[in-house]
């Protein structure tokens, strides 16, 4: 097995992990934003506690996957930043706007005005980001960025002002809005506010369900090297039928309240699609012109950067469990009901809010 | 040219709050420390305050090092094709280093009622220990870009051969170039913390609570002053051997001489190809750069025009980072001399007001220093190797992303100056400590 092999599994896994823990916090400023009802100010409150602890260690994923990216296969890294400048710099601005305006409300002493302000622009950069993420995402695997050796061959703007990227968009939008639910379902400690996410999260998961079959048409109308690969693979049917039990069983066990199993199943629905994702575009990272082979860095490159991954590993491994562990309880790590952690136990102290509220 | 406008404006803006990121976390470990085993409880307050701060500065040092790494596709894609393979492992660890950071700081910030105390104050540790890993990292890539090593360089095809990332991790730049770093990032960020106790000091002479954090900041980064110098003296020399052009600029030296004068102050002429105005002490730049009074040291006129970086614009940075460098030691030296011989009693307005003003001085330096490196390697990317016009990404219209975001880093900091200034002012409230 080529060692590049190895790494372009491991920007698979750094994709997963990100979708399933950073892209849970831009799910919850989807919340945020959709806060509704009688409980409106208490689901903003436990959103705002859920991430706040979390959501830069949780970021850094994204920068793993990059810093992985550029070193491991350069010449991949330039033509999507070339190409796809103009919708990178707007996902920047998003990442930018999400960060700052959290902190900026977390640390804007008092209430009103201020906070609120600060607020709605949180909520409507974690809309717009991730809408964004999946567009760069879906046009860098579309197909459509032609190169000839170094020199660039399309627009800066046709790429990704077509269906298929905006699929994917819509796509990843929902699916963090659904993760954000129910992890929510699972972590709320009032009874109606975990109904409240109940219902968001169901709703979320038909939404996926939607985007789901709008992304996967559009894969075959428009980025003809993913929708035909998909099709012709003997994994094709599998892998989507996994994908599509895992999804059934989400929502199953959260009609039933199973919010632990729920998670567990919504995890792995999440992990089958990034799979299914980087398997389809294998041996490409960009297509038509760069693949995994032809792009990859001199092989000492990816040993060391292997080497890195697995020494911080050993260090991040237990720090990222201690952290999880600190604030989201015993319950983080349960992967089923049991008769201990169906009713959620208090946890000795609430989420502290008080940094915020000071 | 809006390129590298852009990148400089991001990286301008970013190492402030990368700096502070460094800085803040000793700070607070030392104040934590003294609360749990010196029993100071305006330490607990004191801790707390900073680490809402650092809170602020950390969200947006973080998410504008997200930009940054970017930007570096984006604005150099030339430059990332060719060198990722080869730089690129010092940002993945970098990465790493970043990834525990976040973690640990979660932890404290969110943690106080959580974990035990002790725990809580190694969860700091770690915090800055991984803030300062991550400089390490990242100023290693760029002591790469100013002396390139690990690799065979084709200049007919434009490739790299032969890459060995170790090696050029460990170039003959890195050394100096992370102590340097290092040093200035605890002691601006010291310098600046001081200032804003100092002005508390001046309206509540005998608040506790200003006074030990006056203490804890003006005694790191007298540390540091005093420290700078011989780090800054052996950096030069570094630069002497690795790149004499920029020595050659930093100094305003037009003609190569031996028993070369330190030039302090002045304006170099390009044209007329000789600094101006300049006070000139003899055989001191021979003996700062080479140990010898009177060994040669290169001047521009060894090399080609074009290899010339912004002469005036490197000296200038370069007088006034070394200018700063001196106030700041002056008025660290006061500190200390002063805090030993009043044993308790309140310090003098006119020392208070000294450190004020000083204050910026740390982040000034900084800033110049950066240009001094940065614009000093000018022409080059990769210096000696990779142009910076060879680098720069095809696509048209850059002005667009470059003043929007001189708009959006300039909002931040409105911001982020309007936060703390309220966290400042609500202070001695909580603290009680009157």
């Amino acid at each position: 097995m080529q060692v590049e092999l190895l790494t372009a599994w491991a920007m698979i896994a750094a994709l997963a992990a990100y979708t399933l823990l950073g892209g849970a916090d831009f799910g919850a400023g989807v919340w945020d934003l959709l806060a509704s009802g009688p409980r409106r100010a208490a689901q903003r409150e436990l959103l705002a506690a859920a991430i706040g602890p979390i959501w830069e260690a949780n970021h850094v994923w994204l920068i793993l996957l990059i810093v992985l990216l550029f070193t491991c296969f350069p010449p991949a890294f330039a033509a999507v930043m070339t190409a796809l400048h103009v919708p990178v710099l707007l996902l920047l601005l998003g990442i930018v706007a999400r960060g700052a305006s959290f902190v900026f409300r977390t640390y804007t002493s008092g209430t009103g005005a201020g906070q609120a302000r600060w607020g709605l622009v949180f909520s409507i950069a974690s809309v717009v980001t991730p809408l964004l993420l999946g567009v760069v995402l879906g046009a860098a695997s579309s197909g459509q960025l032609r190169w000839h050796g170094d020199a660039y061959l399309g627009g800066f703007f046709a790429p990704w002002l077509r269906p298929f990227p905006w699929a994917v968009g819509v796509f990843t939008l929902a699916i963090f809005a659904f993760l954000a639910a129910t992890y929510l379902c699972a972590e709320a400690e009032d009874p109606a506010l975990r109904e409240d996410f109940r219902r968001r999260a169901l709703a979320a998961g038909a939404a996926v369900a939607l985007a789901g079959g709008l992304a996967w048409w559009a894969a075959d109308a428009d980025a003809t090297v993913l929708g035909a690969h998909l099709n012709a693979a003997w994994w094709g049917w599998p892998l989507r039928i996994a994908t599509g039990l895992a999804a059934a069983g989400a929502l199953a066990a959260l009609w039933k309240r199973r919010f632990l199993a729920a998670r567990t199943c919504a995890c792995a629905q999440v992990m089958l699609v990034v799979l299914g994702y980087g398997a389809a575009l294998f041996p490409h990272l960009v297509p038509p012109d760069f693949t995994v082979f032809n792009s990859a860095a001199p092989p000492i490159t990816h040993f060391l950067v292997l080497g890195a991954l697995a020494g911080g590993a050993v260090v991040l491994g237990p720090s990222l469990y201690f952290l999880l562990r600190v604030f989201k309880g015993q319950r983080a790590f349960a992967l089923l009901d049991s008769a201990a952690t169906r009713t959620p136990q208090s946890r000795g102290t609430k989420p502290t809010h008080a940094q915020s509220s000071s | 040219m809006f390129a590298r406008l852009q990148m400089a404006w991001s990286l301008g803006f970013h190492i402030i709050f990368a700096a502070v990121g460094i800085g803040m976390p000793l700070l607070m470990a030392i104040s934590e420390y003294r609360w749990l085993r010196g029993g100071r409880e305006e330490c607990r307050e004191l801790t707390k305050r900073w680490a809402k701060g650092t809170a602020i500065f950390f969200a947006v040092g973080a998410v504008s090092g997200t930009v940054l790494s970017f930007e570096l596709g984006l604005l150099w894609p030339g430059f990332m094709r060719h060198a990722g393979a080869v730089i690129g492992v010092p940002f993945s660890l970098e990465g790493f280093a970043f990834f525990t950071e976040a973690i640990f700081l979660g932890i404290y910030l969110y943690g106080w009622d959580r974990v035990r105390p002790w725990a809580h104050w190694w969860a700091g540790v770690a915090v800055a220990a991984s803030g300062a890993a991550s400089a390490v990292f990242v100023v290693m890539a760029n002591a790469w870009m100013n002396a390139p090593a690990g690799f065979d360089f084709d200049a007919s095809t434009g490739e790299f051969s032969e890459i060995d990332p170790v090696a050029a991790m460990f170039n003959p730049a890195w050394k100096a170039e992370v102590l340097h770093m290092l040093l200035a990032a605890y002691l601006a960020t010291a310098l600046a913390a001081a200032g804003i106790h100092a002005l508390q000091l001046l309206r509540r002479p005998r608040s506790a609570f200003h006074r030990e954090a006056l203490r804890i900041t003006m005694g790191v980064a007298a540390v540091c002053a005093l420290l700078q110098p011989l780090s800054g003296d052996y950096a030069a020399k570094v630069v002497a051997e690795t790149q004499p052009v920029k020595l050659a600029a930093m100094e305003g030296q037009f003609a190569s001489e031996a028993s070369a004068p330190l030039r302090i102050g002045g304006w170099p002429d390009e044209r007329r190809a000789r600094t101006r105005f300049a006070l000139e002490v003899p055989g001191l730049l021979s003996f700062l750069a080479h140990g010898d009074r009177h060994a040669v040291v290169r001047g521009l006129n060894e090399f080609p025009r074009e290899d010339w970086p912004p002469v005036a614009v490197v000296h200038v940075a370069f007088q006034l980072m070394v200018g700063l460098g001196i106030l700041i030691l002056s008025v660290s030296a006061w500190f200390v001399l002063a805090a030993w011989r009043s044993r308790g009693a309140p310090l003098g307005r006119r020392l208070l007001w000294a450190i004020v003003l000083c204050s910026p001085a740390g982040m000034l330096a900084i800033e110049a220093g950066w240009t001094v490196t940065e614009v000093g390697r000018q022409p080059w990317i990769v210096y000696g190797v990779m142009r910076t016009s060879e680098a720069v990404t095809p696509m048209p219209g850059l002005a667009g992303p470059f003043l929007t975001f001189v708009l959006v880093y300039v909002g931040l900091a409105a911001v982020v100056v309007a936060l703390l200034a309220r966290q400042v002012r609500a202070a001695p409230v909580a603290a009680g400590a009157e």
